[in-house]
Order: C-alpha cells, then structure tokens, then sequence
C-alpha cells in the first residue's frame, strides 16, 4: 500500500506523521521523501551510509558540423526551449521537457541526447525504514522531473509512505498520483482550514482517498473539525501540541521516539486507512 | 533600420505593449520609410517558454533593435545571443516610440529589467 502525507502549505507536521508513521509500523518500509526542494525526512530518520546517485534528464545536444540551422527543432518543441540562429542552436535545458521529441525529428540527425543532472537521489536505512529522498540542485527550477526518478525506487511489495512536497500545484499532483491513500496534515486555524480546503479540492480533482491529521489540535478553534464533518471528511488522528514534541523535533527526535504511546496510535491510523483502502478484502479476512 | 516594437494594437497608434513575452503583437518598421508590418504573438497565451519564442519571432524578422517596456532574463539573453538590443522601459504610442529611438533618446539596457516570471 502507497500512502502519502501531504499538507496545503509547509509546516504543519508532515514530516513528523510520515516518519513517526514509518517508523511505527512492523515489517519493512519505504519512506521516500519527494519534497526535493526542502527534503527533511533525513534528519529524523538518520540513516548513516548514504548512497548518493546523480537523478539526471536528458536534453538536447547540437552537433554543429551536422546542423543546417533549418529551424525544425525549435519549430517541433511545445515547451519553447530551443531558439535556432543564423549560425547557432541555443538549448534553454531549463524549460526543456525531455521529451526527445527534436532529436527524432531532426532532419540532419544533428541532435543526440544528454544526461543533466539536476538533483541527486539519496538512500540509506534506519531500523525498519528505507529512506530514499532526492535533493534538486540549486536553482533547478522544475521539481517534477526529480520526484518521478525517486518514485521509480517505489517497491510495491513493501508498505510505502511517501512524503509529498507541501502546496497544490504540479509536484503534488505529481507525487501523489499513484497513491492509493492520502494523509492531508493541517491546523486547527483559519489559514489551516484554507490550505486544508485547497488541499481537498486537489484530491478530490483526482479521485483519490483521503483523511485528515490534525497537528496541534488544542490549539486553534473549532472551524476544520465542523469542515470535515460537513464534507465527511474522516479525521484520522489527532496530535495535541505538546512543548516536549516540538522541542524533539528541533532537535531531530521522531515524535514516537519521543513519545513511545504513539505508537499504537500510528498503528491503529494504518489499521484505519487499510480497511478504507481495501474494504473488501478485509470482509474476505474475517 | 529594421525595428520591432511590441505593442497591443495593430497600428502605430496604439500603445507600446508593456509585457515582452506576452506582448499582442510585434510591429517591425522600417525606421527610414516608416513602412511597417504587424507581427501576432502566437505564443502570447504559452504557458511556458513565452519569453523564448517571441524572441525567436524577433531575431527571425530580422529587426536590430526591439522596442518594449520590461524584459527578463532568459529573453534578453537569446535576444542577445541572436544579434537584437534589447531596449526596455519604453511606453506611449508606437509611433512616439520609434521618433525617440530615431532622436537616438532611447538606449539599450544593459541587462533584463524584470525577474524571469514575467518574461519567461
Ligand atoms: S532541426 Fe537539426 S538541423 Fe535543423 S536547426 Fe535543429 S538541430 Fe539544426
Ligand atoms: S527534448 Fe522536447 S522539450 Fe526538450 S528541447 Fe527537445 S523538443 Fe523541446
């Protein structure tokens, strides 16, 4: 099962349900960060003997001796990241969407493909958990192409958390696309129940699953409990503010290693989305 | 001298568009007989690349010097790379535009004036 943990904007306590979460559960686990512009799952779950691999595109290379400067290429590309001069082809790798399409149709066979590298991919493993998280490269300005390379470390025979980059736009859509559960993290706060509410729309756009954490769930008032209740919205769990949990989290302590009662409750939130995910085969078990 | 400038109507009379990219249409002219002809952005609506293709447009019109009001990065740089100066901050009627750059009043920025966003 693929769950991932999202938010409608940063800060609200992703990281710490997905890796407490991770962390709960029995057996093997995949925790994949796809927040590659700020990944922080690594400093809770702290993973010695990283692998580091280079998550590279590949873009257009000119061969000048070949190319007639015809204009074919720039003409074939939708995303506008070629400009052909009188005796140059200028390649813009950064609006370039690796889609191959000008090296195949060139006339000359002037274009061949080259690897960019516009992040890298880290993984390594602390306890049961196998944290593989990418960390796009500064000034990279699409994260997209990143998160579809750490998803392909996805294993579907093992339980997977991933952690989704925080927003509503394109990353999200992105890395949440093939997850059969989603966990929306948000604040009992006007500005929570407002990126709470995008958030929705975003999952509902997509057809998916979904329930509600609510962090710091003392704090704040009453508003995104009657939201979810009206829109039936199921409240998986609920986290109190807590002044030890927050000073844990600044000093890199999952909230379960800090405090161990989670557990079960994490336990039991897993419990809940299986048999939202699979009901029917939960009938079959009993 | 062939030049372009990005205006939101059809005709000289029309003001100077403001966006590069997305600029409604590039009038080339001829600043010797003030002949002119209208150029649509098709790419004004693109959601990515916008800046790039009108500058394509442009180095392909064979126009020296573009007339507009803001310009980023990424334009200014192709714009360059293509053998056309860039001159930003520009705005009033067409026309009066042109006059100025033939009085020689309008020089070439040295760079892009605005943050990629709005060009690119
Ligand atoms: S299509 Fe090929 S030959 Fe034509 S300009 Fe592009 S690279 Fe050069
Ligand atoms: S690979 Fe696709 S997006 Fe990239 S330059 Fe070629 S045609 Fe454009």
């Amino acid at each position: 099962m693929i769950i991932s943990v999202a938010s409608g904007k940063g800060g609200t306590g992703k990281t710490t349900v997905s890796t407490s979460l991770a962390l709960s559960l029995e057996g093997e686990v995949q925790l994949i960060d796809c927040d590659v512009e700020e990944p922080n799952s690594y400093i809770f779950i702290k993973s010695e003997n990283l692998k580091e691999i280079s998550g590279t595109v590949l873009v257009p290379e000119i061969d000048k001796k070949r190319c007639t400067y015809c204009g074919v290429c720039q003409q074939v590309c939708e995303y506008n990241a070629l400009v052909v001069l009188k005796d140059n082809v200028i390649v813009l790798p950064e609006l370039c969407h690796n889609c191959g399409g000008c090296a195949l149709l060139c006339p000359q066979g002037a274009i061949s493909e080259v690897d960019r590298e516009i992040g890298i991919i880290k993984t390594g493993k602390y306890k049961n958990v196998e944290l593989i998280y990418g960390v796009l490269n500064i000034g990279e300005a699409q994260a997209v192409p990143l998160i579809k390379k750490v998803k392909k470390y996805i294993n579907r025979k093992k339980d997977v958390i991933i952690d989704a980059p925080p927003g509503t736009a394109h990353p999200v859509i992105e890395t949440v696309r093939d997850s059969d559960y989603t966990i929306l993290v948000t604040e009992p706060t006007p500005f929570g129940l407002n990126d709470l509410k995008l958030a929705v729309g975003v999952m509902r756009d997509l057809d998916k699953k979904f329930g509600v954490v609510i962090n710091k769930a003392d704090l704040g008032d009453r508003e995104v409990y009657r939201y979810c209740n009206e829109e039936g919205i199921e409240i998986l769990m609920e986290i109190p503010f807590d002044r030890e949990i927050a000073e844990g989290y600044s000093k890199g302590l999952p909230l379960i290693e800090q405090n161990p009662a989670y557990i079960k409750q994490f336990r039991d939130m897993y419990k809940t989305i299986k048999k939202l995910v699979y009901p029917s085969s939960e009938r079959m078990v009993k | 001298m062939k030049i372009i400038v990005t205006s939101e109507g059809k005709d000289l009379e029309s003001n100077v568009d403001q966006r590069f990219g997305r600029a409604r249409y590039f009038i080339l002219i001829d600043t010797d007989s003030m002949e002119y002809s209208v150029i649509e952005n098709e790419g004004a609506q693109q959601s990515s690349g916008a800046g790039v293709r009108a500058s394509q447009i442009v180095i392909n019109s064979g126009a020296k010097y573009v007339l507009t009001g803001n310009c980023g990065p990424t334009s200014f740089d192709v714009l360059k790379s293509g053998g056309v100066e860039v001159i930003v901050g520009v705005s009033g009627k067409v026309r009066e535009a042109v006059e100025k750059f033939k009085r020689g009043e309008l020089k070439p920025g040295k760079g892009p004036n605005v943050s990629s966003h709005h060009g690119l």
